[in-house]
């Protein structure tokens, strides 16, 4: 501290102008080690965003203006209104398995002693490191129409052969799976990084005064765990809501489009039917739930803000 | 406090008895519930791994799938051998490292400077960079291929079909998440330490490669591998925007040109998806702690 009082002086004394300089300078020192960040992010993705919404009032071949034509042409085709259903079942199905076996499986490994836990954890979060178009083909290869390991495996117990991604309803429920095969051990993670924090002693206190499993969850576990809870289901529902690797790989919209999310149609349109403003108006879709979410989010920010 | 304890005391045996019990079952369960979801977790990967180590001809025949009688490493060596999956290879790993270099630039001094230096609207950048890294690469990547269009017809620099090109974009969904995780990590250390610097003569450029740089290494790493993990896995960009052979990236490569036609080779197709998915797995074997805590810094500091 002393040492501290002294080079203050001395530096003080010795280059007072210098100080000042750069003081004053600070602010636009700021603003260059910034501007990288800035110019990225305003020329790779505000610009295209507001791009694709200038883009969706085009014609087929991008030279006339048509307003909102794009838009009434989707809400009259079948298709459309399909695809929006199976894009919020997908999303709110997948999103709900994978936050529920996530907070389970955290309440297991967070259950056993502490020295196997570091080995469950890292068993547990291998589907998440996998990139999804490599897993998803072992999943397809599992799905396979004759050579299914699964049937293979379902025949054996006596239960009929599934088609898995033939039938409508079967190939819906596998991308499901496969989403929350993939999603869930991040939701694992995030909630035992959670309920390490939990006081411990809330625990002892509860079972003392005769507090059943249950009752611990719901009144210590999940009050203590709301906030992140609510994160990462938010962060999830952005990101499955916008899932393009698994279906495309899976199904690729298939069974006659059952299957299609926002993304894996929009690409369809966009870029193998070369109608780009179609596919950018589909596309465009995913905004409300991202205005959703950024509004949540501005919402704990403020309040972080405000508490801290 | 004393008087507590001893009435504590008198009644603890049985409860302890009964919370020991409740204890045992709660250990049971948890382990049958984790034995089972680690049988569903690791069932596609050790499939892949059966699969992979098989000839064509048992792929296809009729006997237990989970089993390999005759095991051969054909299928990999079939794959070094091939020209395409070797390109496929080096561009995904050129790719990817030039990716976490840009990213580390372009994050690491905007993250020191929206978390130390504010500036006019640093705080409202600070959260507008989080709301960047939530917009969807499936929402832009149409506008993208236009814009890619739009520049080769102005400038002549032909963006489509080019590995090089996706190292321009990548970047939009690295660097948001990176800076996020940073800012966290720098906002952590103690501002005494660049008053120190401060008063000791050094200016900001000293203060970030002196002290914030080596202080926060662990969240750079973090960063990094977050960043090379999203660069290596990204597939819908290389799917709109690369075709001919030569130019793919892994994912793709593998999932455009390994399945020709309705002859699925699957031993060959499961072999290069692991060989694939190797690079991820290795950096998340041997840097675990610092994958978890990049993966738990975004939510847990945001």
């Amino acid at each position: 501290m002393e040492n501290d009082m002294t080079s203050l002086q001395v530096s003080a004394a010795r280059r007072p102008i210098t100080m000042k300089v750069f003081l004053r300078r600070k602010s636009t020192v700021a603003f260059l080690l910034a501007l990288p960040l800035i110019v990225l992010v305003t020329t790779l993705v505000i610009y295209p965003a507001l791009f694709s919404m200038y883009l969706a009032t085009l014609n087929k071949s991008m030279e006339r203006f048509v307003g909102l034509d794009n838009f009434t042409f989707l809400f009259k085709r079948e298709t459309f209104w399909m695809v929006v259903k199976q894009s919020c079942i997908f999303a709110v199905t997948a999103v709900v398995f994978k936050a529920a076996i996530g907070f389970m499986l955290a309440h297991f490994v967070h259950t056993i002693p502490a020295k196997g836990q570091r080995k469950w954890r890292g068993m547990l979060l291998i589907p998440w490191v996998i990139p999804p178009a490599m897993s998803t083909l072992g999943w397809f290869w599992l799905f396979d129409p004759t050579y299914s390991a699964l049937n293979w495996i379902f025949v054996r117990i006596g239960m009929d052969p599934v088609n898995w991604l033939g039938d409508p309803f079967w190939a819906r429920f596998s991308v499901i799976l496969v989403n929350v095969w993939y999603g869930a051990p991040f939701f694992l993670i995030m909630y035992l990084a959670a309920l390490k924090s939990v006081p411990e002693q809330l625990f002892e206190a509860a079972s003392i005064d005769g507090a059943n499993w249950w009752q611990k969850i719901w009144y210590i576990t999940l009050p203590m765990m709301r906030n992140i809870i609510s994160i990462t289901v938010l962060f999830s529902l952005i990101v499955t809501f916008s899932n393009f690797d698994i279906v495309r790989i899976l199904t690729a919209g298939g069974p006659v489009d059952q299957t299609h999310v926002f993304a894996t149609w929009a690409f369809n349109l966009g870029i193998q039917g070369n109608d780009i403003p179609l596919g950018a108006s589909v596309s465009l879709f995913m905004l409300p739930i991202l205005g959703i979410a950024a509004i949540f989010i501005l919402r704990g920010v403020n309040k972080r803000g405000n508490e801290a | 406090m004393s008087q507590h304890s001893i009435a504590a005391n008198s009644n603890v045996a049985p409860v302890q008895r009964s919370m020991q019990r409740s204890r045992r079952w709660a250990l049971l369960w948890s382990y049958f519930f984790l034995v089972l979801f680690a049988i569903f977790f690791l069932m596609p990967p050790i499939y892949m791994l059966i699969t992979s180590l098989k000839d064509s001809g048992e792929v296809s025949a009729v006997t237990n799938p989970w089993w390999v009688n005759r095991p051969t490493f054909d299928n990999y060596l079939a794959l070094f051998r091939s020209s395409d999956y070797l390109t496929f290879f080096r561009n995904s790993c050129v790719i990817a490292v030039i990716v976490v270099v840009v990213t580390m630039l372009i994050s690491i001094p905007a993250a020191f400077s929206l978390s130390r230096m504010k500036f006019w609207g640093s705080t409202t950048l600070a959260t507008g960079v989080f709301l960047t890294y939530l917009v969807p690469d499936t929402l832009l990547f149409i506008p993208l291929f236009k814009i890619f269009a739009f520049i080769n017809q102005t400038t002549g620099i032909e963006l489509i079909n080019h590995w090089w090109a996706l190292i321009i974009i990548y970047p939009t969904l690295t660097v948001p998440f990176a800076t996020w995780i940073l800012i966290a990590y720098f906002a952590s250390i103690p501002k005494e330490l660049d008053e120190a610097a401060l008063i000791d003569g050094a200016g900001y450029f000293q203060m970030l490669t002196k002290i914030f740089i080596p202080v926060a290494i662990p969240g750079i790493i973090a960063a990094m591998i977050f960043a090379f993990t999203v660069a290596w896995s990204q597939f819908l960009y290389p799917l709109a925007f690369t075709t001919s052979a030569d130019q793919l990236v892994l994912p793709v490569g593998i999932v455009t040109t390994l399945i020709k036609g309705d002859v699925y080779n699957w031993g060959q197709i499961m072999a290069g998806a692991l060989l694939g998915a190797a690079p991820p797995l290795v950096i998340y074997a041997f840097l675990m702690d610092y994958y978890i805590a990049g993966l738990t810094a975004g939510a847990t500091k945001g």
